[in-house]
């Protein structure tokens, strides 16, 4: 039970804080609206072209405002030495992840919301049709890039060339959460049924699983240093 | 409450603590001096488990705190430079998120007896941003009064705090040693704290140059004593 509080306050103390400086929030939609813009101009007026490229610019616009988000996820706990409390409470310090990873996924997942309306109005592309199984490759992906993304934050907080590492040290461990996201979403838009991405789905399953599972082994060991 | 044998910290090739031993009973205040770079704040930090010694042993309370963190750090209320204060949370949610991560009793009477206690109460609900740095503080030892912390470490509590601030402190001190609680208070300021430290302890180098009850030990006393040895210290074998 007290674990479960601590996991929750964590995350109480995060999303108000956020809905308070609204930090990340703005930075995020002024970025996704400018990656829209990206990449409308880089691919041209051809609809073909475009729809080939969702699938992958899609995920690619998550990356990016993930990688920008997940990033800053411990910088707030510097000011005032905050990291150094959250050493000193006594317990399970995995707990402090588990807050912290939901709170990303909670922050991703809005992002993520705002960011594929905005591509079905400006690619004009039909997101709606597939909304339910495109959710759940949404959501999986998103528990797989913010459970190593929360961990990786973690450890390079305290590191000076942060904003370089993080995402050198990120990007490569996803490598099977981006496969297995951006076939199944391109699969999906195609109008394939959910049973034929099967597959990427227990692929996208099993690594949110081993990620989740080691980030909630060793984040003692990263917030000790 | 603190017994510390022959703590040593070495970073590559520099030896910021070189051997200090110290022991501290409950109901008593050490107040520990020392210039910049004496190594204060790194002894503050083995003594709260942040950080770990190269060599030497460590007991708070019961438990071996090198062996032990976690059962010792539920003795240890510690209030840093930063007093571990999110500056976007109110008074009120600032302590009830701690209290909550100590596992402890976060409802809405004990914050607000606490916040009373360090007198924040008509502030209760407004964001720390607004605060000034006495009352950071200040709420930094509502969080540690909430923790019924039995070791309190202060890492230069009166540093950037006016007269009043400086005497609220030292009231609050005086009142947690009463209630059997000890404290060590790293400053290198002396007027303040002296008042209601039982020992005082002076740190150069790396070493502990000496520790000594405060009643034998006149303010100029003190003053004549710890120049001397620091100035040895700085001179040099």
């Amino acid at each position: 039970m007290t674990y479960a509080r601590r996991a929750w306050i964590v995350l109480w103390k995060d999303l108000l804080i956020e809905r308070r400086a609204k930090e990340h929030a703005n930075a995020l939609l002024f970025f996704c609206v400018l990656l829209l813009f990206l990449f409308q101009f880089a691919l041209g007026p051809d609809r073909d072209r475009l729809a080939a490229a969702v699938p992958g610019l899609l995920w690619l616009g998550f990356i990016l405002a993930g990688l920008l988000g997940l990033g800053r996820s411990f910088l707030g706990e510097r000011d005032n030495d905050c990291w150094e409390g959250l050493r000193l409470t006594p317990g399970d310090k995995s707990a402090i992840y588990l807050g912290k990873l939901v709170g990303n996924c909670v922050l991703m997942a809005a992002v993520e919301i705002l960011l594929a309306v905005l591509f079905g109005v400006f690619y004009d592309v039909d997101l709606w049709t597939p909304a339910a199984p495109l959710g759940l490759v949404l959501a999986l992906g998103t528990i797989g890039l913010a459970s190593v993304g929360t961990l990786f934050a973690a450890m390079t907080t305290q590191v000076r060339a942060r904003e370089l590492l993080f995402p050198v040290l990120l990007l490569p461990v996803q490598v099977p959460v981006l496969l297995a996201t951006v076939s199944a979403t391109q699969a999906l838009l195609l109008g394939q049924p959910l049973a034929d991405v099967a597959h990427w789905l227990k692929l996208l399953a099993g690594a949110d699983l081993v990620y989740v599972t080691i980030g909630l082994l060793t984040f003692e060991f990263v917030l000790e240093g | 409450m603190i017994t510390a044998r022959d703590l040593r910290k070495v970073y590559g090739s520099s030896r910021v603590l070189d051997g200090v031993s110290l022991e501290l009973g409950s109901g008593q205040c050490l107040a520990l001096l020392g210039p910049n770079g004496a190594g204060k704040t790194t002894l503050l930090r083995i003594l709260a488990t942040l950080l770990r010694p190269t060599a030497g042993s460590l007991r708070i309370g019961d438990a071996d705190a090198l062996r032990e963190p976690e059962r010792a750090r539920a003795e240890i209320g510690m209030v840093a430079h930063g007093s571990y204060v999110y500056e976007d949370l109110t008074a009120r949610e600032n302590l009830r998120f701690w209290e909550t991560m100590r596992g402890g009793d976060a409802s809405a009477g004990r914050l607000a007896a606490a916040l009373a206690q360090v007198e924040l109460d008509h502030v209760a609900d407004e964001r720390a941003r607004t605060f000034s740095a006495g009352m950071k503080r200040r709420l930094g030892l509502a969080r540690v009064l909430l923790g019924r912390a039995r070791l309190l470490l202060l890492d230069e509590p009166f540093t950037g705090l006016d007269r009043r601030g400086r005497k609220w402190v030292s009231e609050f001190l005086a009142g947690f040693k009463a209630g059997g609680g000890a404290a060590v208070v790293a400053t290198h300021s002396f007027g303040d704290g002296l008042g209601v430290a039982d020992r005082v302890a002076i740190l150069g180098g790396g070493r502990l140059l000496m520790d000594r009850p405060a009643a034998e030990l006149s303010a100029e006393a003190l003053h004549r004593l710890y120049e001397s040895l620091t100035d040895a210290v700085e001179a040099g074998p």
